[in-house]
């Protein structure tokens, strides 16, 4: 058994706000550069460029990539070994969202009972919790902060197995041609097939959590994902949707088994603000 | 091409789709909830906070200034979800908007009869798109936190025309131009 005090918690989910908010992955950045120097649209590369030149400003700055600093969403990976101690565990993780959002100058876009009065919380809580329980004694902590825009088009669908792999193509390339230019494109897109409703949604999500453009283990699923990608490329959407090649960087997609009677698939849209950081305590 | 405001009807009429334009002077802020507020005003025969007439309302809720700025990110938000309360802000005079994302058909005919126009900024580039805003005062709402209604005054701000008032649309163009699906 291995103690994690749940202060620690609190300051290193803080501090993983702010950064995930600032500081644009590197494999975003590549991949946003390989998607420039394949775009046909000067339009498009303009986009692109400035889509770039505003993750250098972020940084140099330490300000916001985006004014949607989004919904604080966090996983965790609890190591069965560990102990945590010092209070409750989403408290603590709430506090650090709480934290992070109120002293890094991030905006707070949560409201409260969002079906009427939509009041602000203020400070970004409640953050949206995802807890796994794993061998060893760590906790892993990712932050993702989820923009509105693109989480906005998700989209599920409960396929008959019949449909199948064409059924899959599909749906997805329909979602993400109907989301269009909402997303903020370039975007990369999460897709969860199997399990239950609820698992596929999930899968598309975590399926965001991968670098950007490292292609799934399994082959069949990684020729899957370059089907979808070549797919969506060829809508013509584009950065921002002013037409062009570049409308997603990547298609991630994560795979469960299902119901002999079922075949969920999930859309879960990251626009190109993909923004995560973890830490392992 | 450069343009200020408020707008006048040369200039939206001038306005092509496809256009990459910058603007100088006063726009105004307004997301969902100031919306709502602005149009549930309307519907007690009330006076709207500013003087909407030739104006620009940009669909944004920045991030909190940090000391010294102006303003925090400052990029769009989806414009879809202003649509249901466009026409009737049209209506009253308004005359720009500036977000990201498609437009209703509700909207687009509503810029054709009140001669209007619908721009884009770069959606995700908030942190440079504030640096174009050289002021920004508080006007109604400071309730509404990121929604509330601000005056911003902006220099060389850089925008796409989307939707001009002839019918044009740059998303639908753009897309059939590069589209392989056939």
């Amino acid at each position: 058994m291995r103690d994690i005090p749940t202060q620690q918690i609190t300051q290193t989910v803080a501090r993983l706000c702010q950064e995930a908010n600032y500081y644009l992955g590197e494999d975003v950045l590549e991949a946003l550069r390989r998607g420039r120097e394949a775009e046909e649209s000067p339009v498009g590369r303009d986009v692109l460029d400035k889509i770039m030149e505003n993750a250098r400003i972020a940084a140099e700055e330490g300000v916001p990539l985006c004014q949607d600093c989004g919904t604080a969403v966090v996983f965790l990976e609890v190591g069965q070994e560990a102990h945590i101690n010092g209070g409750e565990l989403y408290d603590a993780v709430a506090e650090g969202v709480r934290q992070g959002y109120t002293q890094g100058y991030l905006r707070y876009s949560q409201v409260r009972q969002p079906f009427s009065t939509r009041l602000n919380t203020k400070d970004n809580t409640p953050p949206v919790i995802h807890t796994e329980i794993v061998p060893g004694d760590r906790l892993r902590i990712i932050v993702m902060p989820k923009g509105g825009g693109a989480e906005n088009m998700s989209r599920l669908a409960m396929l008959k197995p019949a449909q199948g792999r064409q059924g899959i193509i599909d749906f997805v390339v329909q979602a993400v041609d109907e989301a269009g230019s909402n997303p903020c494109p370039p975007v990369i897109v999460g897709v969860g097939i199997g399990g239950t409703a609820e698992k596929a949604l999930g899968l598309a999500k975590q399926a965001l959590l991968r670098p950007v453009g490292k292609p799934h283990d399994d082959p069949e699923v990684r020729e899957l994902e370059a089907e979808l990608l070549e797919r969506v490329n060829d809508l013509g959407i584009g950065p921002q949707g002013f037409g062009g090649r570049t409308t997603a960087l990547a298609v991630h997609a994560g795979v469960f088994p299902a119901h002999i009677a079922s075949l969920p698939v999930a859309v879960n849209i990251q626009c190109h603000s993909a923004r995560h950081k973890e830490a392992v305590l | 091409m450069k343009i200020t405001t408020p707008l006048t009807n040369e200039v939206v009429t001038s306005l092509q789709a496809g256009d990459q334009v910058t603007i100088t002077g006063v726009i105004y802020t307004a997301r969902d909830a100031a919306h709502k507020r602005m149009v549930e005003a309307l519907e007690r025969v009330e006076e709207l906070p500013f003087d909407i007439r030739g104006q620009i309302i940009y669909y944004v809720g920045p991030s909190p200034a940090q000391p010294g700025q102006v303003i925090g990110s400052a990029g769009p938000t989806t414009s879809g979800r202003m649509d249901v309360y466009t026409p009737l802000l049209l209506a009253q005079g308004l005359r720009g908007m500036i977000g990201k994302g498609q437009r209703s058909s509700a909207v687009k005919e509503a810029l054709k009869e009140y001669k209007a126009v619908y721009l884009a900024a770069i959606g995700g580039a908030g942190a440079l798109i504030a640096k174009a805003i050289k002021k920004a005062d508080l006007v109604a709402y400071p309730e509404l936190g990121p929604e509330a209604i601000l005056r911003l005054e902006v220099k060389d701000f850089p925008a796409t025309v989307i939707n001009d008032c002839h019918g044009g649309d740059l998303y639908q163009e753009g897309k059939v131009r590069y589209s392989k699906t056939a």
